[in-house]
């Protein structure tokens, strides 16, 4: 890293001993007392409302209710799953959501990683006006389609389908993007050229030079998009409300004429769990991801 | 298309330097030719099956919208029938739509402004060296990880206006009388708006952390040789390096603004945004004409005009941090893209 000439100039007029601002530097890099009460308190409270969660699932409604709301797990969080099962097959939902979002992630990380490849590896007529339209459309909200969606959904007779929430889902705009920047850094021109001058095909090529060196970049896009897929609520409440995924039947409990918080709740949890996992587990990539995702500011 | 001259010409050297009289010329011709082809026609293959599934569900439906928002269109009803502007007419006529966008702008504004506040602070603060780093930064993922039904239902309940709601509890006890979180007016807001800001304040601070990372060090060197503090540093090396990262998580949160449903819906359960309306957003409404109340070609009307408003509010960001860009700070600002673009990134 090169200091810009302007800088240099100011640490050699006022610092005679050059060892001097490194040190200093070092001292001001490290964390006081202060930040790590403050991101702690931040950590908390964005873990609470699981914490909470559990809890008010493991107590009787109307332990809830009598005005002092219970801090710590109670003994009924079985007792309330049971009954969420009950008014809710959250067994299926679960089951269809995992079908949904296993199946969007392996058609949007194949898909948006061959589209993102070409975009950013080969040159062919139209394909910066090809790349302009995805780009553009990374601004319109997906939200803004599911009237005409859902007209499309109904002529083809997929409603109550659950191809009709992996159809809009099987690729992004955002994937082909994230594949295009993370490709175009990762894999460098010069193995590309070596494998077509060693006489693989263009197909070889992809599935043993791409795949294997863009594997960091398809992971990551896997998991936000399963993230994505597993998450979304607005779009399959609209299309399959009579075979709802987990979130759809989750907001359903809530619907009855007596809505029983703990029960709810219970039910979240049941929802929540599989994702905690997952972020658990790949906590790390999610983080690079997001920061990856965001380098295009 | 210049790429494809070396992968040609590498095929042919390697066709023409055998021996000539063992293989016919022209098969060998005939093969390079076919490579060739392929070569060429390989990029299109790739970029096929994203543009014919993105064309069909991401494309198609925004013409399609428009093309809906001019018919009377019924749920569940027969043939549309072409109305020409009415819906629009009707929708420019309709207190609720002028309801909605306003409810759109003020909980998108007591959402945004304070979380991207919050995370400006929590990315420098998590750009110091720390034990336990990691946890801190997965920590800021959680909410983002959730998906909003469960965390909008665990917040209705500590909302909640029954005996035990948490957050009246917790007021209680610092002698603040309890509050009508769903029924009140700016209270309604505040409550959602909180979701709002649970749920992303992590995300953008590592983003904005992605951002500060990339700003060189010697900036701060030379900062604080001129005797900068650390805050005078956050202010004035920090900040202006992030610009084009503030501006990006600017225009993302002025899309999520109007793209809001789950957190109304679900806080009060039904598509009418509260007993006054007082969170119906543009989305909620579009759902209610659309989807409660069947008229398909209204809702679309909605979509597009939410659209025209979306599309008018990222070309002001952008346009606004042009205007921004040209002032003095701009030196600084080259000064880092000219140092960052020597760095590769990590």
């Amino acid at each position: 890293m090169t200091s810009t000439p302007d800088a240099d100039v100011r640490v050699a007029a006022a610092l005679p001993a050059a060892t001097e601002p490194r040190r200093r530097r070092r001292a001001d890099d490290s964390a006081g007392p202060l930040t790590y009460v403050v991101l702690t308190v931040t950590a908390l409270l964005f873990l609470f409302p699981f914490y909470y969660s559990l809890v008010a699932a493991s107590h009787s409604p109307s332990d809830l209710y009598d005005g002092t709301p219970p801090l710590l797990p109670g003994p009924q969080i079985f007792e309330n799953m049971r009954l969420a099962l009950e008014q809710a097959d959250l067994v299926a939902a679960l089951g269809r959501s995992l079908v949904v979002s296993l199946a969007v992630t392996a058609t949007t990380v194949f898909f948006c990683t061959l589209a993102g490849f070409a975009f950013a590896k080969s040159r062919f007529r139209g394909r910066n006006a090809l790349f302009g339209i995805t780009v553009a459309t990374l601004t319109i909200p997906p939200t803004l389609s599911i009237i005409p969606l859902y007209v499309v959904m109904t002529r083809l007779g997929l409603v109550n389908n659950l191809m009709s929430v992996i159809l809009p889902g099987a690729v992004t705009a955002f994937g082909v993007f994230f594949m295009r920047q993370y490709i175009s850094q990762a894999l460098p021109d010069e193995l590309v050229e070596a494998a077509r001058v060693d006489g693989a095909s263009m197909h070889r090529t992809v599935f043993s030079v791409v795949f294997p060196l863009a594997r960091p970049g398809m992971a990551v896009l896997g998991i936000l998009s399963f993230m994505a897929a597993w998450n979304d609520f607005l779009w399959p409440f609209i299309v399959v409300r009579q075979s709802p995924t987990i979130q759809v039947a989750v907001a359903g409990i809530g619907a009855g004429y007596t809505p029983d918080i703990s029960v709810i709740l219970a039910g979240t949890v049941l929802a929540t769990v599989p994702l905690l996992v997952v972020t658990a587990i790949f906590g790390r990539q999610i983080v690079g991801g997001i920061t990856a995702g965001a380098v295009k500011g | 298309m210049a790429a494809h001259a070396p992968t040609t010409t590498t095929a042919e050297p390697r066709g023409a330097g055998r021996p000539p009289t063992r293989t016919p010329p022209d098969e060998a011709a005939r093969r390079s030719r076919r490579e060739g082809r392929a070569f060429r026609r390989a990029p299109y293959v790739y970029v096929a099956p994203f543009f014919l599934l993105f064309g069909a569900f991401g494309l198609f439906p925004l013409v399609y919208t428009v093309w809906i928002s001019f018919q009377e269109y019924r749920l569940g009803g027969g043939d549309p029938e072409f109305v020409g502007w009415d819906n629009y007419v009707w929708l420019f006529g309709s207190p609720s739509f002028y309801n909605s966008l306003w409810k759109t702008l003020t909980i998108g504004l007591i959402s945004t402004v304070p979380q991207l506040l919050m995370a400006l602070g929590l990315a420098h603060l998590l750009n110091y060296d720390m034990r336990v780093r990691a946890f801190f930064r997965v920590s800021m993922i959680v909410p983002y990880a959730t998906s909003l039904v469960a965390a909008t239902l665990v917040f209705a309940s500590i909302f909640a206006n029954t005996p035990g709601g948490l957050m009246n509890v917790v007021l209680g006890m610092v002698g603040i009388d309890p509050i009508n979180w769903t029924n009140g007016n700016w209270t309604a807001q505040i409550a959602i708006a909180t979701i709002v800001t649970w749920h992303w304040t992590g995300y953008n601070a590592l983003i904005y952390l992605a951002g500060m990372q990339s700003i060189p060090k010697d900036l701060y060197e030379a900062a604080s040789i001129d005797g900068a503090g650390r805050f005078r540093q956050f202010l004035h090396v920090t900040i202006p390096g992030l610009r084009p990262t503030i501006l990006f998580t600017i225009v993302l949160s002025t899309i999520g603004a109007t793209q809001l449903f789950t957190e109304p819906f679900l806080f009060g359960n039904g598509a009418e945004g509260g007993a006054l309306g007082q969170y119906q957003v543009l989305t909620l409404y579009m759902y209610n004409i659309g989807f409660e109340i069947g008229r398909l070609g209204r809702a679309a009307a909605i979509a597009c005009v939410t659209l025209v408003i979306v599309v008018a509010l990222v070309l002001l960001n952008t346009g606004l941090a042009h205007l921004r860009t040209r002032d003095k700070s701009q030196p600084l600002l080259r000064r880092r893209r000219g140092a960052s673009s020597k760095k590769v990134s990590r």
